[in-house]
C-alpha cells in the first residue's frame, strides 16, 4: 500500500511524453530519416490504392494494339501525366527507401551519421531518377 | 500473447486482428520486397533501348517464363502490400470491428487484384 503511494507520487512529478497531437504535425520537425519513413508509408499506401488504376494501364497495354493506341491518348494529357508522375516518384521512393530499410536490418548502418547520410542519400537517388523519368513523360528527350 | 488489456488471449479473449503468425509477416515482407525489387530491375533492364511499340512491349510478356515470373512477382506484390496495409491500420485504427473490417476488404481487394492481373497477363 505504502510501496504503491509512493509509486504514483513519483509518477505525478515525472513529465509525461505523449504522442504528438494531429494538429502538431506540421510544426514537428523530423530528421531525414524520419521523413524517408513517413514518405515510405505514404507511398506504400498510395500505391496499393492505385494498383486498380495501374493493373487498369498494363490491361491497356498488353490487351492490342488498338487498347495500346488507347493508352497513349490516356497518358497524352498533361493531368495524366503529373499522376503517372506522381505515381513514379511513389514507387522509386519506396523502392530506394525499402533497400535502405534491408540494410538496416542486416544492421548495417545504425549508427546516427551513416543512418543520416544514407536517409539523404534516398532522396538524392529517388528526386533525380523522378526528374528523368519526368523529363522523358513530358517529351523533353 | 496478450490483448489490448493486457490478458492472456484464449477463449473469448482470443485476438481475431493483428500480427499473431509472428516473425513470419515479417519475414516475408522482406523477401517479397527482394522480389520486386529484382523485377523492377528486370523490367527496367529489358526496356534499355527499347523502342515503345505496341509489339516490342506485348512481345517482352509473350514467354511462358516471362508470365510465370511476372505472376511471381504480382503474388509477392499482393503478399507484400498485405503485410504493409495491415501494418498500417494496426497502427491507426483502434476499434475492432473496424479494423477487422478493414484488414477484410484490404486482403478481398488483393485477392480480386491478383485475379484480374492472371487475365491481363495471359491475354498476351
Amino acid at each position: 500500500m505504502s510501496m504503491s503511494t509512493a509509486a504514483s507520487a513519483t509518477r505525478k512529478s515525472r513529465p509525461e511524453f505523449r504522442n504528438i497531437h494531429v494538429t502538431q504535425i506540421v510544426s514537428y520537425r523530423l530528421p531525414a530519416a524520419g521523413i524517408v519513413s513517413i514518405l515510405h508509408r505514404i507511398s506504400g499506401a498510395v500505391l496499393f490504392l492505385v494498383l486498380p488504376f495501374l493493373l487498369w494501364l498494363l490491361d491497356l497495354s498488353l490487351t492490342s494494339e488498338i487498347s495500346f493506341e488507347r493508352l497513349r491518348g490516356v497518358v497524352a494529357g498533361p493531368i495524366v501525366k503529373l499522376i503517372l508522375l506522381g505515381l513514379i516518384w511513389a514507387l522509386l521512393h519506396h523502392l530506394i527507401a525499402g533497400i535502405r530499410y534491408l540494410f538496416l536490418d542486416l544492421h548495417i548502418g545504425l549508427d546516427p551519421a551513416p543512418s543520416r547520410a544514407s536517409a539523404l542519400a534516398v532522396f538524392a537517388v529517388s528526386v533525380p531518377l523522378t526528374v528523368l523519368a519526368g523529363l522523358r513523360l513530358f517529351g523533353v528527350f | 500473447m496478450a490483448d489490448f488489456n493486457g490478458t492472456v488471449g484464449i477463449g473469448s479473449k482470443r485476438l481475431v486482428v493483428g500480427a499473431h503468425y509472428g516473425i513470419g509477416g515479417f519475414l516475408a515482407q522482406r523477401i517479397t520486397a527482394i522480389v520486386l525489387t529484382a523485377y523492377v530491375l528486370l523490367i527496367a533492364v529489358r526496356m534499355i533501348g527499347m523502342e515503345l511499340s505496341y509489339d516490342n512491349w506485348a512481345g517482352m510478356f509473350a514467354p511462358v517464363w516471362m508470365k510465370v515470373v511476372s505472376l511471381v512477382a504480382i503474388l509477392a506484390l499482393m503478399y507484400h502490400a498485405w503485410v504493409g496495409v495491415r501494418d498500417i491500420w494496426m497502427d491507426y485504427i483502434k476499434p475492432l470491428w473496424l479494423r477487422l473490417s478493414l484488414q477484410t476488404l484490404t486482403a478481398l481487394w488483393l485477392l480480386a487484384c491478383a485475379v484480374w492481373s492472371v487475365q491481363i497477363l495471359w491475354r498476351v
